[in-house]
This record gives structure tokens, sequence and C-alpha cells, in this order.
């Protein structure tokens, strides 16, 4: 439920953007988040959706790019998703690993008119 | 109309609170306070954590506190029975802390009279992660009865955090806590954590990790 929190930053970022371009409008707002972000998608559409009315980002559209989750094996470096409770490298059978994505948590873009 | 384009490269989408983190680290610098976000599901033993390190400590180094909890003054009332410093910020709902509420908290704090600072986070294994304070530290608490399957379910946390402390060994022999496994995946994701198994409630292990958090403060000093 921290999403609101996170809306509210997002919309904070986008109507300063816009300010600064001297925009009329917010069209989109293109989010990237991966998996182990901890980030649902519609609870910040929902909340956008409320926090974004009567201001320039009313109507826009927000797009969210997910970013699976991956790891780097430690032992062997195989670059491999981890399945459910099944995060063994599928090459030597080592524990997990090094997270080198899946914790992307940023905005790429915002379109203006 | 033509629709302008507006590329802006990756912002990070909590850009503000972190402005206001590095606010609050500064302060902290300045007044040579080191300080400890600990993080843990509700009733893993934050509290009795900061409770045994206090009365362990025994007033060197100075321990002043930040109790963070969606409501009540529960937390606070206990420590400040030791005689700690403590400020409660209640979040009326929110589910983790934010540097603003920090900020807040530390202007009610005699920062001159405080040299290990313990901000307790909201008990969530989520929310706090990317939530930065101004801490130089991010501890984890993790209790035995929660089990050991918790970074296949949260595993962002075990990625961010300095050192786990895992609470309540006493109970190891009633819960199937796989400590080894724990152990093997939670350095697999994250080689530079320190993993503390203590008992708040036994005191076993407590000596280990005030040891582990004094010289982790003397290193960074």
């Amino acid at each position: 439920m921290h999403e609101l929190a996170v809306t509210q930053s997002i919309l904070d970022i986008a109507l300063s953007e816009a300010e600064k371009a001297n925009a009329k409008q917010i069209t989109s707002i293109h989010l990237v988040i991966g998996d182990f972000a901890g980030i649902v998608d519609d609870s910040v559409q929902f909340y956008f959706d409320f926090i974004s009315q009567d201001t320039l980002a009313q109507n826009a559209t927000l797009s969210f790019c997910r970013i699976a989750a991956r790891f780097r094996c430690r032992v062997c470096g195989t670059e491999f998703a981890p399945q459910d409770q099944d995060w063994g490298c599928p090459s030597c059978g080592a524990a997990a690993g090094e997270v080198i994505a899946g914790r992307e948590f940023y905005i790429e873009s915002i379109e203006i008119e | 109309m033509t629709n302008n384009i507006a590329v802006i490269e990756s912002i990070p989408i909590l850009r503000a609170n972190d402005q206001v983190a590095q606010d609050n680290r500064a302060l902290l610098d300045s007044r040579d306070i080191f300080a400890v976000n600990i993080m843990a599901s509700p009733g893993a033993g934050k509290t009795s954590l900061i409770l045994r390190t206090i009365e362990a400590l025994q007033g060197t180094p100075r321990v002043g506190v930040i109790e963070g909890d969606v409501a009540s003054r529960v937390d606070a009332a206990k420590i400040a029975e030791s005689g700690t410093p403590v400020v409660q910020i209640n979040t009326q709902g929110g589910c983790h802390l934010e540097a603003t509420m920090v900020s807040q908290a530390l202007k009610k704090l005699p920062l001159n009279d405080i040299d290990l600072l313990f901000i307790e986070n909201v008990g969530n294994l989520i929310c706090p992660v990317e939530f930065r304070l101004g801490e130089h530290h991010n501890v984890m608490l993790i209790s035995v009865p929660e089990g050991s399957d918790k970074p296949y379910k949260y595993p962002s946390i075990f990625t961010v955090v300095d050192a786990i402390v895992i609470n309540k060994i006493d109970l190891l022999p009633y819960c199937d806590f796989d400590l080894p496994a724990f152990r093997e995946l939670v350095l697999a994701l994250n080689p530079q954590v320190q993993i503390l198994p203590l008992s708040c409630q036994t005191e076993k292990g407590v000596s280990a990790w005030t040891r582990w958090l004094l010289e982790t403060m003397h290193t960074s000093q």
C-alpha cells in the first residue's frame, strides 16, 4: 500500500517536468518497474486516476514496463530467471545469485502536448 | 496538434524522498550520529532488540530511538522507561516511514546526547525497502517462527540490507526454520550481508550483534 506515496511521487515528477516544458497536458507516463520492486500496477493506476484529477496529468495514460527478475550465478556466472521457489542455477545448482534485473523503479519518459 | 514527446531519462520515482534522506544524512553526519534503520515483520522483535541493545551497551555509545508505528505510543513508552531519548512517529495508516517523517522526528531529539540512532520502521517487509531515511546502515530482523522461506516471498529486502538478525533462536527446536538453507540463499543474494542469530529472550547471541554494530559504527566514522 506504499503505492499511494509512490504514485504521488510519479505525479509530482510528471507535473514538475511538464511545467518546465510549458506543456498544456501530460498524455502519457512511461514507468519501468522490476518484479522485485514490490509495486502493484493496478494500485498505482487506481491512485493515479484519483490524485491526478484537475491537474495537467488528468487522463494521462500510465504504461508499465515490467522487468522480470534475473539472477547471475555467483559460482559459474550463468544468467537465469528464478522460477517460483526454484532459485537454483540451472547449470551448476548453486543457490540464487546476484540480482541483475528486477529491482528497476524509475520513470523512463513523459509525453506531453 | 502534434504531440511533443519529451523523453526524460530515468528519473528515480522516489527522487523527492531521496533528497530529504540525503539532508537527514548530512545532519546526522554533522553531529557524528550513526543511524540504523531496522526493518522487520510485525512481531519479529524490533523493539525487544533495541531494548536488549540499550541494556548491553550501558550508555556507551549513547542511544536514541525513533519509533515508527501505524498508531499508538506503546513502543516509545517501553524505550522511554529505559531512560533513552525517543520520538514516536505514528504514520496514521501508512505502511512505512518516509524521510520527511524522520526529518521531523530528528528536530524533537536531543541530537547532542546521541551517538547511535535506531530508527524502528513500521512492521512490513515490502514498503520500507524503497524509502531511504538518511540511515547509514539497514538491518533486517527476522524471527524463527516466521520461517526460513521469506527470501522467496520478499526478495528485495534481502538484497539491500547490511545485516540480518535472526531473532528467537531459542525456538529453533520447535520450528522448521532451516538455518543452513536460509544462510546459503541469503548469502547468494547478498554476499556482504552479516547474519547474526540471537535470542532477545535468552540473550544468546546479543553480544555478537552489539560487537558487529560497534565495529561497523567505528569503521564508518
